[in-house]
């Protein structure tokens, strides 16, 4: 039977896993996939990896196809799934930690080049909006 | 009552009419506020990461002027109030994060060496919308009332910061009504709207505004549904969003109707009838007057 039995250990076998858990301070295995995260996310339809599925690619160790995906860049730290949680996984700390890998992983790959933002709507931008962004989304 | 007031950048910029309509409705209601000498950005959006210090730094900085400013002062409290959401949600997150994690605050307290003054956990951060309900009332605010916004239908839209997390709310998280309770001490009629607590797109402003038009269309398609004249705020990235996207959301969506976009603090300065230059209306994409001379307030 042991071969058709799927165990995750992570921290243990997973390096990935652990470093998520580590910077994000939340335990990935609490999920049982409720998809309440998802159903609430204002910015679910504008991803291509649902919340409650980057958290169980996370579980898996799935480094680089929750990297590239567009949804660690769409998630705005809204919050709402953090609070809607029933087993009080901060969701939204999960995925900055995603972010931060990508963005602290030394190759300066901005999300956001804010020189490409012509100078007319760069003027237009309230500071709030501007640094936001740039802390969400540059290294 | 004395006050320590933290503007906050945006307020200074893009927000100048929630600045001048909060300074001159707490005068109004006998609350003399102080603008926090030196003060410095707030640290934008709270960083979520577990082990973060660095961004930590901006918020306690401004912590220590509040206590410098507190202890030279007679009378003042050890306290500060903002009526921006994002400056409160990241002040306050920071504050709760150094008070429970005294390791934290030490390495903080380290790197801020050439400051005379230690952050020991000694202040505490009011958004104005609180500090109107516990230490003024709203029966005093509205028995101050000089111009009641009689049948003016309103929206209050909290967004993400006033609300979450819990930790930070001053009100339930799922279904606030705290804006609207203000609304009514007006005079006004608040009317209930099911996204009031849903996010305006936030930061996407800069890089993809084209969410945020959509989010425009939902929310303010929300509210415009309800038969309201006008949607208040507390944000000053949501006030924008909702405000300037309008455009964008109306090639979206034929349907889409216009609707201003206020800051609750400028129905107060309204209502207290604090003068047009605490209203500043000229800084609004959608002209909130022909809303309100409907209802032959301007």
């Amino acid at each position: 039977m042991n071969d058709t039995t799927l165990r995750f250990l992570p921290g243990k076998n997973n390096a990935f896993t652990a470093k998520v858990e580590k910077i994000s301070g939340q335990k990935l295995l609490a999920c049982y996939q409720c998809g309440k995260c998802s159903a609430g996310c204002p910015m679910a339809a504008y991803m291509d990896i649902l919340p409650n599925q980057i958290v169980r690619m996370a579980q898996l160790g799935m480094e680089k196809q929750l990297l590239a995906s567009r949804s660690i860049w769409t998630c705005v730290s809204c919050l709402t799934c953090n609070s809607r949680c029933p087993k009080d996984i901060k969701i939204a700390e999960v995925i900055e930690s995603l972010r931060e890998t990508a963005l602290r992983n030394g190759l300066r790959n901005d999300r956001l080049n804010i020189w490409e933002i012509s100078p007319e709507v760069r003027a237009d931008l309230p500071p709030i909006a501007t640094i936001s962004a740039m802390r969400k989304l540059t290294s | 009552m004395k006050l320590i007031y933290y503007p906050g950048c945006t307020l200074k910029n893009a927000a100048r009419n929630f600045d001048v309509s909060t300074v001159s409705s707490m005068a109004e209601l006998d609350v003399e506020v102080e603008e926090l000498d030196r003060w410095n950005c707030c640290g934008t959006v709270h960083a979520l990461g577990a082990e973060n210090v660095m961004n930590r730094v901006a918020p306690v900085t401004n912590l220590i002027r509040v206590k410098e400013t507190a202890a030279k002062t007679e009378g003042m409290a050890s306290e500060f109030m903002t009526s921006c959401a994002m400056c409160y949600n990241t002040l306050k997150r920071a504050n709760i994060d150094v008070k429970k994690n005294p390791d934290k605050l030490s390495t903080i307290n380290a790197f801020l060496n050439l400051e005379t003054t230690k952050y020991e956990g000694d202040v505490e951060v009011r958004h104005l919308l609180e500090y109107l309900r516990d230490r003024v009332g709203f029966d005093k605010v509205a028995e101050k009332v000089k111009k009641p916004l009689t049948g003016l239908r309103v929206a209050c839209y909290y967004g993400c910061l006033l609300v979450r997390p819990k930790e930070v709310a001053f009100d339930d998280v799922e279904n606030p009504m705290i804006m609207e309770n203000l609304i009514t001490a007006l005079g006004a009629t608040p009317v209930n709207f099911p996204l009031k607590t849903e996010c305006c797109g936030a930061y996407h402003a800069v890089g993809s505004p084209e969410i945020v038009a959509d989010r425009t269309d939902k929310i303010m398609g929300s509210a415009s549904e309800a038969g309201v004249d006008l949607v208040v705020v507390s944000c000053p990235m949501c006030a924008y969003n909702l405000d300037f996207r309008q455009d964008d959301a109306k090639r979206l969506n034929p349907d889409f109707q216009h609707l201003p976009v206020l800051y609750f603090t400028q129905l107060m300065a309204l209502a207290l009838e604090c003068g047009d230059d605490a209203l500043r209306f000229d800084l609004h994409h959608i002209d909130p007057k022909p809303a309100l001379a409907a209802r032959e307030l301007a």
